[in-house]
């Protein structure tokens, strides 16, 4: 089996509309929500969003294809485009897979499609509405932006959905079954219809997100897409490629519990599968991005897993905290993240953090980065509904 | 009244299709104009708005340049007046 390098990374979010920008704003500490300007707040009981904000798709795409697509493939095409320069090598032809996780996928269309019909009496919708809404819309723009004719489709587990995207295209590269591979996530949750469901979760934070602390009350909604390019170590070493990180191992587990409340066992499964996938013991382990929502029942399931797993833990921060929760993107922000942590030698912090919640006992970094050169990472994704995944990474 | 339907298709196929209206001439095949089945559809979608007409699915299916649809909406333009 090869061992595979990640030779490009792309990002677009509330802290960030590229890498850099996206790496400054973790170390810095910056807090991504604000009020929210997509929709009517004044409709909502939670005020506070990680938005994107000046983003311009006719940066990446005609004002044609910007029109074809929702707004989760402007956001991911932006991504795709970063990452794909950034590697320095072309992504094309039957041997290179893209896969892309999605939450929502286009149900901001779709919401605002049946809107018309359903408030404003509309007769018809738009013919590009089935299109616009399909959650393999952006594999499918990626696909034939670049002419990639190998395996292309999309994987929809909730807020683990780029997790499992990042780790199947992991291990297709891994085995063989293509030479390289584009990978992770996008979401735009931003329409009146899905914040309202989110509302009557009970789940959004009224203020910030407080992962680990005691306080804490909730997540904060965002949206965002990264994008990872993959490709086998040796190839990368050849082509004298930078090589963020190799990612060398992935683990997925089911709760098979509850739709909505995590369990422990579930997670701990999942951590421990990435482990044995990636060879390593727990102790190789110097730093894990944690799922880290900020809810209360998230973040004392998330702890206990850990210390399940991880005899002495590592250092586990939630930059959840910073981007916000973008559901199906979430994974691939994190993951991007963890590569950068391992490059750069600096774990980026937990922010909002007021005081230490006793079923939260972990060193979380809190409100500062670290500087130490750890040798491997976990991500973290566990979703409702019950469905984790996990990647590991290492220099 | 024909040259004002003229006037309105071309200037919804130009805007629908994002191109001058200058490049959209009557005589103009949709092959010409690289108007695929897609862009069909949003092109008939928004004739639909534009005319207050219903244009069927077969007829929509059938058309291949301007000429057909200016006569097409034409047609339905004049039912709708009788």
């Amino acid at each position: 089996m090869r061992r595979v390098a990640i030779t490009g990374v792309g990002v677009v979010s509330a802290l960030g509309l590229n890498r850099e920008s996206f790496w400054n704003a973790l170390i810095e500490g910056r807090n991504g929500s604000a009020p929210i300007q997509s929709v009517d707040r004044s409709l909502l009981k939670f005020q506070h969003a990680a938005e994107v904000r000046g983003f311009d798709p006719l940066q990446c795409m005609t004002p044609k294809e910007a029109d074809q697509v929702d707004r989760f493939v402007h956001l991911a095409a932006a991504a795709c485009a970063e990452a794909i320069a950034d590697s320095g090598r072309a992504f094309e032809g039957s041997q290179t897979a893209i896969v892309t996780g999605t939450s929502c996928g286009g149900k901001d269309t779709e919401d605002r499609s049946f809107h018309e019909l359903y408030a404003l009496s509309k007769t018809r919708l738009h013919p590009l509405t089935i299109p616009r809404i399909m959650a393999n819309a952006a594999a499918s723009y990626i696909s034939m932006r670049y002419g990639i004719r190998g395996p292309a489709y999309t994987v929809s587990t909730a807020c683990a959905s780029s997790n499992h995207a990042i780790g199947q295209a992991f291990h297709m590269v891994r085995s063989g079954m293509v030479d390289a591979a584009l990978a992770g996530g996008s979401e735009a949750p931003f329409s009146l219809g899905i914040l309202k469901a989110w509302e009557a979760m009970r789940v959004v934070s009224p203020d910030v997100c407080r992962p680990f602390s005691s306080g804490r009350n909730g997540l904060i909604l965002a949206e965002g897409a990264a994008i990872l390019a993959m490709e086998p170590l040796d190839a990368a070493l050849a082509r004298g490629a930078h090589i963020y990180a190799e990612i060398c191992g992935f683990g997925m587990s089911s709760d098979a519990s509850h739709l909505t409340a995590p369990s422990w066992e579930g997670a701990a499964r999942c951590m421990e599968m990435a482990l044995r996938d990636a060879g390593m013991a727990p102790q190789e382990i110097g730093y894990i991005n944690a799922h880290g929502t900020g809810t209360p029942m998230n973040d004392i399931s998330e702890t206990r897993a850990i210390r399940a797993v991880f005899p002495a833990p590592p250092p586990v921060s939630s930059t959840k905290s910073m981007h916000g929760h973008a559901l199906g993107a979430a994974g691939a922000l994190e993951a991007v993240a963890t590569v950068l942590a391992l490059e750069h030698g600096i774990l980026p912090p937990t922010m909002n953090f007021l005081a230490a919640d006793p079923e939260c006992q972990l060193d979380i970094v809190p409100g500062t980065t670290r500087q130490v050169q750890i040798q491997a990472a976990l991500s973290n994704s566990f979703a409702f509904g019950g469905l984790n995944a996990v990647l590991a990474f290492r220099r | 009244m024909e040259s004002t339907i003229t006037e309105r298709v071309i200037a919804v196929i130009a805007k629908t299709h994002h191109v001058s209206s200058d490049t959209v001439k009557a005589e103009s095949t949709f092959e010409e104009l690289k108007i695929d089945s897609l862009d069909g559809l949003q092109i008939v979608f928004a004739l639909e708005d534009e005319f207050d007409v219903s244009i069927p699915d077969d007829e929509a299916r059938k058309l291949t340049s301007v000429a057909q649809v200016i006569n097409g909406i034409t047609t339905l333009v004049d039912k709708k007046a009788a």
